[in-house]
């Protein structure tokens, strides 16, 4: 069965490119805006890997990362949490949540793809 | 695995999105800058700024917009410094941020028109962001200099030219901590990994492993002594623990001794990080990927020394999100973009197939004679259904008036500044939906009412506080819904028309006649006379005055109206009515002679059959039908048409009052009320040219084009010499000379400046 991404990120072009991406490699997307909706989505739906955007309105990525870790259903599903700011703070950030790697912005569809085979082969 | 980079479709399609998503963000942007210059911006409001300024920079940077890219950074950081507190508000900043937000604008719309604004554009605004920036961080670089470089040890991404496809063996001790496990990593994974890169051999160690009954089961207890025989740089097998790095006790040498060099590169590569905090002052930089590669190096005292602080604002500003998040956009989740043509021409093919099925309607009654009751039945109900679709169908291209009223607040800033008065703007009704393409026709008109108002309307301080007013003009945008029109006013409590110099102004521009005698109202008219100046000096604010007219022609180009009201002293007030959407008009079908005309349903008041006694002829010529007291004008139809056959005497037609914006009544004279019927508008002024009295046409159930009149214009037409002449001396002695309300104006008088609209009546 393939396996299934949770992408959240705020915006639409990001989620498209994600999913289109994904897609292409053989994994089922499902979508979410910000934290708060993710967590909806988790709340129903069962997935094997969620990428995340940091910076979102209603609940940012990293709070999001915490709360996954901190809950039941999705403790162990691996989180990668996509940045622009280059950045070693917003990673420290993500990582000291309990994500698991990280895709810096923008990536090409074969970066992506690596570094979601590297955590959820 | 899929290509690496999209095909040439599905890119221009993320383009879209991105573009589409660009022009939200940047309307978010604008607001919530004029929020902030307001100050009545939550702590939600930067963050919101950051995020948008944000997204276009990694949706650009996904299409290789570098100049946007670069653009977008530097405000970023800008965002950024404030969002940590490191900025103090003061005017510059505010300033900065506004033209910062215009040029970021600016740069979508080139990227998406894939023009050239050329390298320096926007150079000023980064130089000062850059000087702003500069004086930030020096203050900030004394406080953490220490920090700076014990930060990023392990990027290593260092030079690599003498890197060698040679075969190398590395050592690679692998101990995971014990929280590796929660952070969702596999050590599985990691090894399969190395496989990939080369030969690989394990060697487990169970050391660390407790005794059963003590053991955490989500812990990482093993650990792990790798061999991997590759021809890959150490670098590719470094990024295999990428993620993991601290999360283990990682260890990696290389046995095989012969590039002595490798040794030395393995961690703390200090002296060749390549990239210092000059790169990010450095306004040229040409590629996208060097501005973010760039990134871990320039910032890392910054930033890193405000992790904490910022982690605790962004989760501590969430809930507040919550809270004051606008319905807009917790409705996003359920709605799709759709191409505006799409709806457009969905529109079209609705407006015919409502033209389509009436006819059809009418066909089959008159063949069946409206006996047969199954038959009528489902014309009804077709009928409803068709209807239900064009509601449906209309309500797509319905918005919010808010993205045309959360442009003004900086419109009212900047204007104000120019003209050092102080004005606040107050907004109502910001939801209020009307068909899209009259948002976009609002812009303009909108803008040049605000800029007159502040210009022209609201006295400076000094003499408002002489007049016992505030210091602080005050304007206010509201907007509600009236039937099928939409009600937008400007209000301003300045200094009102001074309608003694306006109408002096007219008579010597020759406007109006020197012996006029005009009522108040229509004084307050002038304003929209074609080259009506009320400035006393030309201002490079509203021009030389000449909008209003241009004003008035854009409004009724929708096929509204504006009005204007003001008490001297106390302000103004401008009304604008106009209909909710362009494209369809429930319409009263009427018959005068041989032809079909359509009054718009809407202006009807009531109709009725005047006795003879209710009728009254005017010396200046027109004719005047009196209602339960009040008089009405009395529009012959078939003469201001030539129209022949059409009933003659008012006591045989039908007289139809109506009432337009402004607030005149008037009574038309047509043959009978055939019935109501919702009709698609077709332009005649596109299609022809503009008729006098006549806003529109359409296509009738039967396939004939009836003439949607103008009321207004209407009122406005000179009336045929031949008018009704009372048939006995003694009804016209009642002459109702003495109210206002009939004190009627020749019409040769209102008409002589040509395409003003002075009101006939009332």
């Amino acid at each position: 069965m393939a396996k299934k991404v949770l992408t959240v990120d705020d915006s639409k072009t990001m989620r498209d490119m994600v999913r289109f991406t994904l897609s292409g490699a053989g994994f089922d997307v499902v979508e979410a805006e910000d934290g708060v909706q993710a967590l909806s989505v988790l709340g129903t739906t069962s997935v094997d890997l969620i990428i995340t955007d940091i910076n979102m309105p209603n609940m940012d990525g990293v709070t999001l990362v915490r709360q996954v870790r901190g809950g039941s259903s999705h403790r162990g599903v691996p989180i990668l949490v996509l940045t622009t700011e280059g950045g070693d703070a917003k990673k420290a950030d993500g990582k000291a949540a309990g994500a698991t790697g990280w895709i810096v912005k923008p990536f090409t569809p074969d970066k992506l793809v690596q570094v979601v085979n590297k955590v959820c082969p | 695995m899929t290509g690496s980079s999209f095909n040439a479709d599905d890119l221009a399609q993320f383009k879209q999105t991105f573009f589409d998503e660009c022009a939200e963000l940047l309307a978010d942007l604008e607001e919530r800058l004029a929020a902030m210059q307001e100050e009545t911006a939550d702590s939600e409001a930067l963050n919101a700024i950051f995020r948008a300024v944000h997204s276009i920079k990694a949706g650009a940077g996904a299409f290789g917009f570098t100049q946007l890219v670069q653009f977008a950074h530097r405000f970023e950081a800008l965002l950024d410094r404030m969002r940590d507190g490191l900025v103090e508000q003061s005017e510059r900043v505010a300033d900065i941020l506004v033209r910062a937000g215009d040029i970021l604008a600016c740069l979508v719309e080139a990227s998406q028109s894939e023009q050239d604004l050329g390298e320096n554009y926007g150079s000023e605004v980064c130089d000062e962001i850059d000087l702003l920036l500069a004086e930030i961080d020096g203050l900030e670089s004394v406080l953490t200099s220490d920090e700076g470089n014990s930060v990023d040890t392990v990027v290593s991404e260092g030079p690599q030219e003498d890197q060698k496809n040679t075969v190398c063996t590395f050592l690679i001790e692998f101990a995971p901590k014990a929280e590796l496990f929660r952070h969702a990593n596999e050590p599985l994974f990691l090894i399969r990994e190395l496989q990939g890169l080369g030969q690989v051999e394990t060697e487990c160690s169970l050391e660390r492993l407790p005794a059963l009954g003590s053991m955490e089961p989500e812990d990482a207890y093993l650990s792990w002594n790798l061999t991997l025989t590759t021809d890959k740089p150490e670098e590719d097998v470094r990024e295999v623990f990428e993620f993991v790095e601290d999360d283990c006790d990682l260890k990696i040498s290389a046995v095989q001794p012969e590039d002595v060099t490798h040794g030395s590169l393995s961690f703390h590569i200090l002296d060749d990080v390549p990239e210092t905090g000059d790169e990010d002052k450095s306004p040229g930089e040409s590629d996208a990927e060097v501005l973010v590669a760039a990134k871990p190096a320039t910032e890392p005292a910054a930033v890193v020394a405000n992790v904490p602080v910022n982690a605790q604002k962004t989760s501590a500003a969430a809930p507040k999100a919550k809270a004051t998040a606008t319905p807009a956009q917790s409705t996003g989740v359920s709605s799709i973009r759709v191409d505006l043509d799409r709806v457009d021409r969905l529109v079209n093919v609705v407006g015919e197939l409502v033209i389509a099925q009436s006819m059809q309607a009418q066909e089959t009654e008159d063949r069946q004679g409206g006996h047969d009751f199954l038959i009528n039945q489902a014309n009804e109900d077709m009928s409803r259904i068709v209807r239900e679709i064009q509601e449906c169908v209309m309500a797509i291209r319905m918005q919010p008036v808010k993205s045309v009223f959360s442009r003004m607040p900086r419109l009212v800033r900047e204007v104000s500044s120019k003209l050092n008065k102080q004005v606040r703007l107050l907004t109502e009704g910001e939801q209020t939906e009307v068909d899209k393409t009259v948002i976009e026709e609002l812009a303009d008109p909108l803008t040049h009412m605000i800029r007159n108002a502040i210009d022209h309307g609201i006295e400076s301080p000094e003499e408002r506080e002489g007049a016992g007013k505030k210091a602080a003009g005050a304007i206010k945008l509201l907007a509600r819904h009236a039937g099928g029109n939409i009600i937008i006013q400007v209000i301003d409590n300045g200094s009102g028309i001074n309608k003694d110099a306006l109408l002096k102004k007219a008579i010597s521009k020759g406007i109006v006649a020197e012996d006029a005698k005009l009522s108040d109202e229509e004084i307050e008219e002038l304003i929209f006379a074609p080259g009506f100046s009320t400035a006393q000096a030309v201002t490079d604010v509203s021009g030389r005055g000449v909008g209003m007219d241009v004003v008035r022609r854009n409004i009724n180009k929708l096929g509204g109206r504006i009005s204007v009201q003001s008490v001297q002293g106390k302000g103004t007030c401008f009304t604008l009515t106009i209909p909710l959407s362009l494209a369809v008009l429930d319409g009263m079908l009427v018959a005068i002679g041989s032809e079909k005309y359509i009054l718009p349903l809407a202006s009807i008041v009531e109709s009725f059959r005047p006795l003879d006694e209710q009728l009254r002829a005017l010396a200046g010529g027109g004719e005047v039908v009196s209602m339960r007291g009040e008089y009405i004008r009395l529009i012959r139809a078939h003469h201001l048409f030539n129209v022949p056959g059409a009933v003659t005497d008012p006591c045989q037609g039908l007289v139809v009052v109506t009432e337009t914006a402004n607030g005149g009544k008037v009574g038309l004279l047509v043959d009978e009320l055939i019935g109501q019927q919702q009709v698609v508008i077709k332009s005649i002024q596109e299609n022809f040219d503009p008729v006098l009295g006549v806003s529109g046409a359409t296509i009738l159930g039967n396939g004939r084009v009836a003439l949607i009149l103008d009321i207004e214009q209407l009122k406005s037409m000179p009336v045929s010499a031949d008018t009704w002449k009372p048939s006995s001396p003694e009804q016209s002695e009642a002459s109702p000379a003495n109210g206002d309300e009939a004190q009627i104006i020749a019409p040769e008088k209102m008409t002589d400046t040509e395409g003003m609209q002075v009101p006939a009546t009332v």
